[in-house]
């Protein structure tokens, strides 16, 4: 009978909205907050002074989203974030956009104003529904205490299911504070989300016999593979059938670079083997990529010979770019395996193999040594000295490319790039979302000068964490990839993307509390990294690279990813 | 190509911001979307009539909006054997000397007057599309003081002919 009754107690027991939010994320597992406080979430900051998750206060809210978003591309789990209303939550918009291209998954809390005042323009009130509509997988405003369990476990399930994505729940600061018995257990109801895991095997066997006839096939392999955990299958089938691996931007880490399989990365700036293997091929097996414009080219020269085959989770990326004959809505790692158990008859390509191969040979990435520090020699540096085995988080620009062309990753998950929305600013915040979730292991934030300082304030992190981040700025005071399009494109005209003005970036770094150091050779850079990447502190390295430098190979806009210049030397 | 595209969602805040922004985003261009409750609580059914250049385009639309949460189910019907109708309204001046020749056109079409003051009718019709068209260009010389339309609202038929049956399958 007491038990009945305590029972009882405990069912009604009485709760307010923040101690529902609190509760949801503890039931699911959220282990760090990248939070930032303002008026509109004080009812949620109060109880987070009591609770046991973690939380990083980020120096602006775009950083902590980005860092979020580090945290889930190495983790695997939701980044969890809270800003306040109107302005907190509209700094975080380029990282709802960033995530939602980069199908990362995230649960971003934006405060409200009070329910009253929604829609009186009051203090910090912004249209968060609204403006986040098309840049998340989906948004909620609360509109009860009661359904606030069930909204927060239906923001979870979708932003991790299916094709990850950004979820926004826009919380109404009344909301936070009333108090409501706590509801009975809800299931999820979202009746028009059933996102297809199970690929129709008829699809996939016919992909199955298209391998077997094709002469000249390849794989193309993007982040779909990463989020479906699902290198390991990769791998294994591409061995099974012997068939070439090609990777995207996003997707790098997903084949280990260093199998005689792996032709490199495609794309623009790809390499000559990746883009001729798309342009030649007779079967382009597609998974989990989508065909960005970045890795196309000119879609009249795309894979002009190949029937095409496409493995992805969301059946509104199939056929969206790129014409296709077979598609396979499913995802990766299924898909996979289904291949693999199917088997089937090695496709007849040994001339296809052998070409490929002369290919890497005769055309691998290189650049010329020069009495000025070169960005390439450095990112050979840092992977020769991190035996390739650091998490490599990378900005938007030139040194994004480099680092994707001199660091080959042979492991899945250690690499953290803005791909499709390509945020300048991105780096710095995202290493540390990273160093989080891997506190383990070794992380090089490789940022350009130029992104550095768009997000410099979150060195105050780092050093506040004592996160071991080894920052890279590889720095040609200039916006490089800006510099080497109007070198290229527009008669040298630089406008406006020289910085003859910069702080010292060491000076900077110890203000902070954070070792720096400036570097101007080789030499200095080889005893200088000996000297830093293996402690467990963090630190600044300003690498003063040649400002000349371009990056290749590279497919001009407009043109066919067979066109690329700068691939012989 | 006009393709008419009907749609079910769930009546969620927002629903209807969430369709429209997906039609600006992607940049298709859409002739008219009308929107009201169906026979089940909660759920409304959304038409759109869409204008095209392929069928890729219109096969990536219902694949963007099934993509959508809150919907529940996208067809494009166009090719099916269909019932689909638009409601016009319309205020036409009236003078003693073209009444008769008014009341003349609204006859044949079936439409109805339902309102009428001292100098202007109110008409309505219903009907299909081309049918409304037909009749704003009969009635336009006679000066058209105000128009609304509704846009279309369509239904597959309960017998489909079998060489119309072309629903669409996602892959």
């Amino acid at each position: 009978m007491e038990a009945a009754l305590k029972e009882t107690k405990a069912k009604t027991s009485v709760l307010s909205g923040a101690d529902l939010l609190l509760k949801s994320l503890e039931k699911e597992n959220v282990e760090v907050i990248f939070g930032y406080p303002g008026g509109a979430v004080l009812p949620i900051y109060d109880k987070l002074y009591d609770s046991k998750i973690l939380h990083v206060l980020p120096r602006h809210e775009q950083g902590g989203i980005h860092a979020a978003e580090g945290y889930a591309r190495i983790s695997g789990k939701p980044g969890v974030v809270i800003a306040t209303s109107g302005p907190g939550a509209t700094n975080i918009i380029t990282g709802l956009a960033d995530a939602m291209m980069d199908s990362l998954p995230l649960v971003v809390f934006t405060g409200q104003v009070a329910t009253g005042v929604i829609g009186t323009d009051a203090f910090q009130e912004a249209d968060i529904l609204g403006i986040t509509t098309p840049i998340t997988k989906y948004n909620y405003q609360v509109r009860d205490t009661k359904d606030i369990p069930r909204v927060i476990k239906e923001a979870f399930y979708i932003a991790t299911s299916g094709r990850p994505g950004p979820v926004v729940i826009d919380f109404p600061k009344d909301l936070a504070a009333a108090i409501s018995e706590e509801p009975a257990d809800q299931a999820i109801h979202l009746p028009g989300y059933q996102p297809t895991t199970e690929p129709n095997f008829l699809q996939v066997r016919k992909l199955a016999e298209a391998v077997s006839r094709a002469k000249r096939p390849v794989i193309l392999a993007g982040a779909g593979v990463l989020h479906a955990r699902a290198a390991g299958f990769l791998k294994e089938y591409a061995e099974q059938q012997s068939l070439p691996v090609v990777h995207t931007l996003l997707g790098l880490g997903g084949f280990p670079a260093g199998h005689e399989l792996f032709l490199g990365m495609a794309g623009m700036h790809g390499c000559y083997t990746a883009n001729m293997a798309l342009y030649e091929c007779d079967l382009l097996i597609n998974i989990g990529a989508r065909f960005d414009d970045r890795l196309t080219g000119n879609l009249k020269h795309f894979a002009p010979h190949a029937a095409v085959a496409h493995i992805d989770i969301d059946p509104a990326e199939i056929g969206k770019n790129v014409p296709t004959q077979i598609p396979v809505v499913g995802d990766a790692g299924q898909a996979l395996r289904q291949l693999i158990s199917l088997g089937g008859a090695l496709p007849k390509h040994d001339e296809w193999l052998e070409k490929l191969s002369a290919w890497k040979q005769d055309f691998p990435y290189h650049y010329e040594s020069g009495s000025a520090l070169k960005p390439q020699k450095v990112m050979e540096l840092l992977f020769e000295k991190t035996s390739g085995d650091a998490i490599v988080v990378t900005d938007v620009g030139q040194h994004q490319m480099w680092a994707a062309q001199y660091y080959p990753l042979n492991n899945p998950d250690r690499w953290v790039t803005s791909g499709g929305l390509g945020t300048m600013g991105f780096g710095l915040p995202a290493s540390i979302g990273a160093q989080l979730a891997d506190p383990a292991s070794r992380v090089i934030a490789v940022l350009g000068d130029g992104g550095f300082q768009m997000s410099t304030q979150e060195l105050a992190v780092i050093a506040e964490f004592q996160l071991p981040v080894k920052i890279a700025i590889f720095n040609n005071k200039a916006l490089g990839m800006v510099r080497q399009w109007q070198e290229i494109f527009y008669d040298a005209r630089y406008s406006h993307s020289r910085n003859p003005v910069q702080p010292s970036f060491v000076k900077l770094a110890e203000a902070y509390g954070i070792k720096g150091f400036e570097i101007r050779t080789e030499a200095e850079a080889h005893s200088i990294l000996d000297e830093v990447l293996n402690d467990n502190e963090p630190v600044l390295l300003d690498f003063r690279v040649d400002g000349e430098e371009n990056v290749y190979p590279m497919i001009a806009p407009g043109k066919g990813i067979h066109e690329m210049v700068g691939v012989k030397k | 190509m006009k393709r008419i595209i009907t749609m079910t969602v769930l009546n969620r805040p927002g629903v209807l911001n969430r369709i429209t922004n997906l039609f600006t985003k992607r940049n298709y261009n859409i002739e008219s979307i009308s929107v009201g409750l169906t026979e089940q609580e909660g759920v409304s059914r959304i038409t759109c009539v869409v204008h095209v250049e392929n069928d890729g385009m219109v096969e990536q639309i219902t694949k963007q909006l099934n993509k959508q949460i809150d919907v529940l189910k996208v067809a494009d019907i166009s090719d099916q054997a269909i019932v689909a109708r638009e409601l016009l309204l319309l205020k036409v001046p009236v003078l003693p000397h073209n009444r008769p020749e008014i009341y003349s056109i609204i006859e044949p079409f079936r439409a109805s007057v339902i309102d009428v003051s001292k100098d202007s009718i109110i008409i309505q019709l219903t009907g299909e599309t081309e049918k409304i068209e037909a009749f704003i260009d009969l009635i336009k010389p006679y000066g058209i003081r105000e128009m609304a339309r509704t846009g279309t609202t369509a239904f597959p038929r309960g017998n489909q002919r079998a060489t119309q049956q072309k629903s669409l399958t996602f892959v």
